[in-house]
């Protein structure tokens, strides 16, 4: 009918531009050496490097263990604030979403100032409750959000089956469930495998994780390192993002 | 008694989940240089941050400033762009409005790190001398996604005959467009803009990968220069805690409206 | 208790949710076996009942029983009741056959006779080879088999179904109608089935339970409901009819349409108002006038497939429905005639408004939470509690609800030949009814106004 479909081309170019090019930089970048000619050494270097793995497998490790912890605080509080019977009120809900408004630095320095106040020895362990506090909200929005949506009549065609409500939980709302929880390990697991100022804040710089080496890289003009560290991160989570389903729940609308 | 457990398990986690934020705002209250050392009541942190009577004041003045200038911008470049780009996509099909939605997700997936990285390389590819308006495109990317996520449920849900009853009642497109499409638009765009807003306000690692070396600081980079420099300038906490009441506030009268508005519609 | 073979009765179940009544002091019993459908507009509760039925709410008076056993307060999964759910409700992350062994595996029934079972209920919905499908790719033909069989392949002693059908387009729905009925009869079990469509109900029941807001309005067969009407809503909605105001002069002799009809009803006494009904088939139409009751023009004639309906304008200025396998044609001269025993003659359930009020002065009553000016001269004290009877022609009906004395909304609408008789429900959640030449329709909002002079008052007797 009309050309309102070209409408879009001007984002197209600056998705071009802004989104695709840097991204195929980064591939180019971590396959040159300093001078522009093509190696594999940016990866060499890295396999090779026992502090690099051991910091990659750390990070590997905290992510996993926040997001794992994440799940076992979050689904249950999710679930409780779902439930009209056990949640009247909408002030709880806002009291979760709250946070994730509020500036990650702010919340993660307000945090170590407190370890630090409370005596707590900076290390993996503030490193981990610090993270966990940063990102339950993340876990507990979308797993709330699926529950708060779930049509009641699968549960109740479960009662009606002969679930008793601990079978119905486990048989049907939790399965159903899952793509909030996987919403939720993406908005966890990706944030705290890359980060690197909030492990800096939490530990004191005790504990390098892998971004803080990105970042340090980068920042000493290291380009071509920095970007093969970057693409081996593109990697796990594109290995990540295959865990979410086609039909994605779009987890955005806070407002 | 469900009941009773189940408001236990949610407020024991809410306590511990603002205890490090309402210790800030305790402490905001006392002149002490060092946390956790109370002495005695003062609003002196919270005369100090508003007259700038402190060290270091300017930088700090002008982070905030910084940080204000770059969300508003790129929030309201991103707004416009966004909702221009999801009519469009909204009247594609095929291949290239895959093409577009792939690319549009690939800035919401990315961990900012990736992102900033990325984009930095961009500049230096492109011999583009960072500062204020590098790190204003890149706000613009990371922050559009967004908006076009925001306006196109509205598209979708909208009749398609609406836009085809104003140009049959005469209307011209571009009034079609204004007196009818954007006025059906305007709350996907509003959320639109609020969430890049915050997405802008919220952002670190972009900001600090895509800066330059002009000195540029957002509040974000300021606190971690801060920070790394070993002990909280003690203005921080009026600063942590206006912010906090700040959205607290915001987001009370978001829900407020929409509890009206659920109201209303029954 | 026992003794009776009622497999299912309600026992005075009442319900309301916050001050909305939805279940009115509501008794039915079902006997094994049957078929028996609640049919009513929606909001009317026949689905609260259903779901009462299968332990999702509780009655907030009154008591359920299953062979004589009281189950009102028994969890829904130990009910021996299985449900066919509105819109199906299939579990989305389970194929087909992990849906329909929902229900045994919770039983723990050995692996092999799951699956005979499975496939037995399979074939009897036509579904085999289906097996493996994800639900969500099933048509809704297809889903609403699936629903069927993950039901009844618990063998419950009562099959639930909520508007089962009410999702499909009409050609689907008509087969799946002959195959419920099939099935009924091979199963042998006792159905409940709720439905707002009345020919659904016709088809499919062996008895029929016509509700509306939360009351029943009438029991009884297929044939009993359509052909024996008991009020005016019920023949209003089962079917096409000619619903008319009458008066019963006398045994087997009743007016309307400004004549007298024979008629085979007796009891109702002498000249008595009541409500007259005759279906469009009843009324025979013919090119002369020698051996007809009453002459009328053909207003118009519409082709409907098996038969033409015609409006005719009668003699005393009354409208009429006539259905008649010949077309007549519009403005042509017709006689009509009524045979006695097509002539269902109805109790009328109000002959005017009645509202307790209370005096406020010399010249002014309150009642439906308002003052009105009344006549004077009336000699009551202020404070006296009165009787207030408003006819229903005396009722005004305003385009702006902001403008009349009350505001209310259009709530249900009856033509009666000649005019209309409207139920409102004021803004207060009070009922009153007006007749009036004016078109509304159901949902309008409107102002209601009363004269003064229209207001009379009655004193009680104590």
């Amino acid at each position: 009918m009309t050309k309102r479909s070209t409408w879009a081309l001007p984002y197209a170019i600056f998705l071009v531009l802004f989104v695709a090019l840097p991204l195929i930089l980064i591939i180019l970048y971590a396959f040159q050496d300093g001078s522009g000619n093509f190696t594999f050494a940016n990866f060499t270097k890295f396999f090779r490097d026992a502090d690099a793995i051991g910091t990659f497998a750390l990070s590997l490790e905290v992510a996993i263990e926040n997001t794992a912890i994440c799940i076992l605080l979050g689904y249950p509080a999710a679930w409780i604030l779902a439930n009209k019977k056990l949640n009247k009120s909408a002030v709880t809900i806002v009291l979760f979403i709250m946070p994730m408004w509020i500036n990650a630095l702010m919340r993660t320095l307000a945090t170590a100032e407190l370890f630090h106040m409370l005596g707590v020895q900076l290390g993996k362990g503030t490193l981990l409750v610090g993270m966990v506090y940063d990102y339950l909200p993340f876990m507990i929005y979308p797993i709330y959000n699926i529950l708060d949506r779930m049509d009641k009549s699968y549960a109740e065609a479960a009662a009606d089956l002969g679930a008793t409500p601990w079978q119905v939980f486990w048989k049907v709302q939790v399965p159903l469930s899952m793509p909030g929880v996987i919403s939720g390990v993406m908005m966890v697991f990706m944030p705290t495998v890359s980060t690197f100022a909030i492990s800096e804040f939490l530990t004191n710089n005790k504990i390098k994780l892998f971004g803080t080496i990105i970042q340090e890289n980068i920042n000493s003009s290291m380009w071509n390192y920095g970007a093969a560290l970057s693409l081996v991160m593109l990697v796990i989570i594109g290995i990540t993002s295959l865990l979410q389903d086609n039909k994605k729940e779009v987890s955005g609308g806070i407002v | 008694m469900k009941r009773f457990f189940a408001q236990c398990y949610i407020w024991l986690l809410l306590i511990v989940l603002y205890a490090p934020i309402v210790f800030i705002a305790v402490f905001s209250f006392t002149e002490s240089k060092v946390l956790g050392n109370w002495t005695g009541f003062s609003t002196k942190l919270y005369t100090n941050l508003f007259t700038g009577d402190m060290q270091g004041t300017g930088s700090l003045m002008s982070a905030i400033e910084n940080t204000l200038v770059i969300a508003l911008v790129a929030a309201a470049v991103s707004t416009v762009l966004g909702t221009i780009a999801a009519i469009g996509l909204h009247n594609m099909r095929g291949r290239g409005k895959q093409a577009i939605s792939f690319l549009n997700n690939i800035p919401m997936l990315n961990p900012d790190i990736i992102t900033g990285v990325s984009l930095f390389l961009l500049f230096v590819f492109l011999h583009v001398s960072q500062g204020y308006m590098t790190v204003i495109l890149a706000h613009i990317t990371f922050c559009t996604p967004y908006v076009v996520l925001s306006v196109l449920p509205k598209l979708t849900q909208m009749n398609p005959n609406i836009y085809e009853a104003a140009l049959d009642l005469g209307a011209t497109p571009f009034q079609a467009l204004r007196k009818v499409l954007l006025p059906l638009l305007k709350p996907g765009m509003i959320s639109g803009f609020i969430l890049a807003f915050t997405m802008s306000l919220d952002d670190f690692a972009v900001t600090f990968f895509t800066r330059g070396t002009i000195g540029l600081d957002t509040l974000s980079t300021y606190i971690y220069t801060d920070a790394r420099k070993g002990g909280l300038t003690p203005e921080l906490r009026p600063m942590i805690t206006i912010m906090f009441l700040g959205i607290l506030l915001l987001l009370i009268v978001i829900n407020l409206r929409k509890i009206r508005n659920s109201n209303k519609a029954e | 208790m026992k003794g009776n073979d009622y497999i299912i009765e309600f026992k005075n179940i009442c319900k309301s949710f916050g001050d909305k009544c939805v279940l009115n002091d509501v008794s039915i019993s079902v006997k094994q076996g049957e078929f028996l459908t609640l049919l009513g507009p929606s909001g009317c509760g026949k689905t609260t009942l259903l779901r009462m039925l299968a332990g999702f709410g509780s009655p907030d008076s009154g008591q359920i029983l299953i062979n004589g056993t009281d189950i009102t307060d028994v969890p829904p999964h130990e009910r021996p009741v299985n449900t066919v759910f509105q819109r199906y409700a299939l579990f989305p992350h389970l194929d087909v056959y992990d849906n329909i062994a929902f229900g045994l595996k919770l039983q723990k029934v050995p692996v092999n006779e799951i699956d005979t079972k499975v496939r037995k209920v399979l074939k009897m919905v036509s579904m085999t080879d289906y097996e493996d499908r994800d639900v969500e790719s099933l048509s809704g033909g297809q889903q609403q088999r699936v629903a069927i069989a993950r039901a009844i392949v618990n063998q419950p002693k009562v099959l639930l179904l909520d508007e089962p059908l009410a999702a499909l387009d009409l050609k689907m729905r008509k087969d799946m109608q002959i195959e419920l009925k099939e099935m009924h009869r091979k199963l042998g079990i006792t159905f409940i089935y709720v439905t707002h469509d009345q020919e659904e109900a016709l088809t499919l029941s062996d008895t029929i339970v016509v509700m509306n807001e939360g009351k029943i309005q009438q029991i009884g067969s297929p044939t009993d409901i359509y052909n024996e009407p008991q009020n005016s809503f019920v023949a209003d909605f089962i079917g096409e009819s000619n619903i008319l105001n009458g008066k019963m002069v006398k045994d087997r002799l009743v007016e309307f349409v400004g004549h007298e009809f024979e008629c085979v009803d007796e009891g109702f006494g002498e000249d008595v108002a009541v409500d007259v009904v005759v279906r469009p088939e009843d009324i025979y139409i013919m090119n002369r006038l020698e051996g007809s009751q009453l002459s009328a023009k053909v207003k118009s004639c519409t082709f409907k497939g098996v038969h033409y309906e015609m409006f005719v304008d009668t003699d005393k200025g009354y409208e009429l429905m006539i259905q008649d396998y010949n077309a007549f044609e519009p403005g042509s001269e017709v006689g009509l005639f009524i045979k006695p025993a097509d002539i269902q003659v109805m109790h009328k359930e109000r002959t005017c408004n009645t509202f307790e009020g209370e005096i406020v002065d010399e010249s002014h009553v309150k009642f439906l939470e308002n003052t009105f000016e009344c006549p004077e001269g009336h000699g009551l004290e202020a404070g006296d509690k009165v009787k207030i009877e408003v006819t229903f022609a005396s009722v005004e009906l305003i385009d702006h609800p902001e403008e009349g004395m009350l505001a209310g909304e259009v709530h249900f609408l009856l033509y009666k030949g000649d005019h209309y008789h409207l139920t409102i429900l004021t803004d207060d959640g009070d009922h009153l009814w007006v007749d009036t030449n004016d078109v509304w329709d159901k949902g309008d909002l409107v102002g209601i106004n009363i004269a003064p002079k229209d207001i009379k008052l009655v004193k009680y007797n104590d």
